[in-house]
């Protein structure tokens, strides 16, 4: 399989011949160039944290106080978030239509990554290329036809709207990352089974999906992160506010005509983030896997 | 399945031997997938194809009016403002995210302390709902508390605030710096991937050859890279060019339409202005450039002789 293919050739490359570097060359080209990208990759996420704890006063007020640092933090922002906002609400939308969406594509995307890879009927490499060229479809382009779509077939302003269209994107992905790891399990225990007589059912259910478990929790973490941050969907086919998810409640109810309290903006950004945040650093693993593996197919 | 449970049940034998038929079955399997991928979007593909040549507008079926979505647009600034926004947003963004980003993944694929939780916060960007965190950026930019102001100031760099997205070109590069930040990450994971499959006995080899570390960078790593660079870059250029959300969150296309890339305009004229017909007009019109960018990064960068270290003619 790639991934092993891969972690014993990376083994190979750090021992490489970096023990040629002396450390000030290493500081220099190395350590001073990482440590930059990483401050400026995480800035953002200091500052909605720094923000997000201040009291107005000192969010204001950079001449008295360090904008760098919180002199006395308060929940305020959070508060105002939680209490006084369809916060929650938004982030129970957001956790079934992505659960949802995730289960609808793991689903398909199963079956059919099987019957490709596996049943070799007339045409499966055709339909093969044709799903990954499905995956080359932006949203942006699709988005108004599918409101009218939609608004026709009487889901407009419900969780269906985003729960059927989110498999849009996510299929296509998650049929062509299993389809890798389909092909990675030998068919002679498959043979084996038909030998002794067990359906094709009985086959994928008891032999092919247990052993590819990595995968689909690969193409499982993928899906759902994707669906969780999805946007411009959520933006045309919702409207009322109880339906909207988190990143499009946060956007559009959260700012007040011209007045943008950014302490609660930004709490909401962050604890929109937090929860996507914490679920991807429990699979960090699965998920470069399935970002890359992907684009080595 | 049920065969076994009852074999005796004629209708049970006869759909048990239909699913071992491998057609049936597969069939059945393709079933799910192809009807939702068929019924949401090619067919809203091709329904936005045709909505570009009706007046269709909310609340209100459209007839046919053959190019005239297209003729206004031809004479539509704005458009042409989006086309040339979009255009110039995605090349810089692009060269920007595969130089930084390549270069991070050179750092990050040499032996370095703490590596795995290195890679895995390197990501963080990637991960986060896009538009919370331009929302982020839209509070670094602000006029009056901007940050980035205040640093500059501080060191003495500049003498009053910058408004970074109130002046049109100044907004321009906000946005791009934005998309930039979030793109790297994506880029460097890809290409990190990449960098771990070429055996540090082809470096070596070089080396005892009298191969500089420029030369080694150039006729090793990149030829090697080549081929994952193709499909990264065609990822990251269609997604690029059809972004929304950031400029969505950050600007909503302004100031002065400077910041309008094709799909906020394509969004601002179809829902909120109501004329489907345009805005799928809009919509479909970044389908040419689209096949365009794709053929070209996924072609121009697999040359057969570039991958294998020679020059092209």
């Amino acid at each position: 399989m790639t991934n092993m293919v891969k972690t014993t050739v990376g083994a190979d490359d750090s021992v490489g011949m970096g023990y040629l570097e002396k450390l000030p060359r290493r500081v220099v080209t190395l350590y001073v160039p990482l440590a930059l990208f990483l401050i400026v990759l995480l800035f953002p996420f200091y500052w909605m944290g720094v923000t997000t704890f201040k009291p107005n006063d000192e969010l204001y007020n950079y001449s008295d106080h360090n904008p760098f640092w919180i002199d006395n933090p308060t929940l305020a922002n959070v508060r105002k978030l939680l209490f006084e906002t369809d916060y929650p609400q938004w982030l129970l939308n957001t956790m079934v239509v992505a659960f949802s969406a995730t289960f609808l594509s793991i689903f398909a995307s199963v079956l059919a990554a099987y019957a490709i890879t596996r049943l070799q009927f007339r045409g499966a490499q055709t339909i093969g290329l044709l799903i990954f060229l499905a995956y080359l479809v932006p949203p942006s382009i699709l988005f108004i036809p599918l409101a009218i779509l939609i608004y026709g077939l009487g889901i407009y302003d419900t969780s269906w709207a985003l729960i059927l269209t989110y498999p849009t994107f996510l299929i296509p992905f998650c049929t062509w990352l299993l389809m890798g790891y389909f092909e990675s399990i030998p068919h002679e225990l498959e043979e084996c089974a038909l030998i002794d007589g067990a359906t094709r059912i009985q086959i994928l259910r008891k032999i092919t999906l247990p052993l590819a478990v990595p995968g689909l929790i690969s193409a499982g973490i993928f899906a759902f992160t994707l669906s969780w941050n999805e946007f411009i969907y959520a933006l045309a086919f919702i409207s009322s506010t109880e339906q909207k998810t988190v990143p499009v409640g946060v956007l559009t109810q959260l700012v007040e005509g011209d007045v943008y309290h950014w302490g609660s903006l930004m709490a909401g950004a962050l604890l929109g983030s937090l929860p996507v945040a914490i679920f991807y650093s429990f699979f960090v693993e699965h998920y470069v896997a399935s970002l890359t593996g992907a684009v080595k197919e | 399945m049920t065969a076994e449970a009852i074999p005796g049940t004629k209708v049970f034998g006869t759909l048990a031997q239909l699913l071992e038929n491998r057609t049936v079955l597969s069939v059945l399997f393709m079933l799910p997938a192809v009807s939702i991928l068929v019924f949401f979007l090619a067919y809203p593909l091709g329904l936005g194809i045709w909505m570009g040549f009706t007046d269709v507008r909310i609340g209100r079926p459209g007839v046919f009016i053959g190019l005239d979505n297209y003729i206004s647009l031809f004479d539509d600034d704005v458009f042409w403002l989006s086309v040339f926004n979009t255009l110039v947003y995605t090349v810089t963004a692009t060269i920007a995210k595969f130089g930084l980003g390549l270069w991070l993944a050179l750092l990050l694929n040499k032996a370095i302390p703490l590596k795995a939780i290195i890679r895995a916060i390197v990501l963080l960007p990637y991960i986060v709902p896009t538009v919370l965190s331009a929302i982020a950026f839209w509070w670094i930019y602000d006029p009056q508390f901007s940050i980035i102001s205040w640093m500059l100031q501080k060191f003495g760099l500049i003498d009053q605030f910058v408004d970074f997205l109130g002046v049109p070109w100044n907004a321009r590069w906000s946005v791009i710096a934005a998309n930039i930040w979030r793109g790297i990450p994506f880029v460097a994971i890809c290409l990190l991937a990449g960098l771990q499959t070429i055996s540090a006995s082809l470096y070596e080899a070089a080396a005892l050859d009298g191969a500089n570390a420029w030369q080694r960078f150039r006729f090793i790593t990149l030829p090697m890279l080549m081929p994952i660079m193709a499909v990264v870059m065609t990822f990251s250029v269609l997604y690029t060019f059809t972004d929304f959300q950031l400029i969505y969150a950050i600007t909503r296309g302004g100031p002065l339409n400077a910041t309008h890339l094709m799909a906020t305009l394509a969004f601002q004229r179809a829902i909120p202005g109501g004329d489907l017909g345009q805005g799928a007009a809009i919509a479909t019109a970044m389908i040419p450039f689209l096949i365009a960018a794709t053929l070209f990064s996924y072609y121009g960068l697999q040359r057969r002789k570039w991958q294998q270290g020679g020059r092209d003619d």
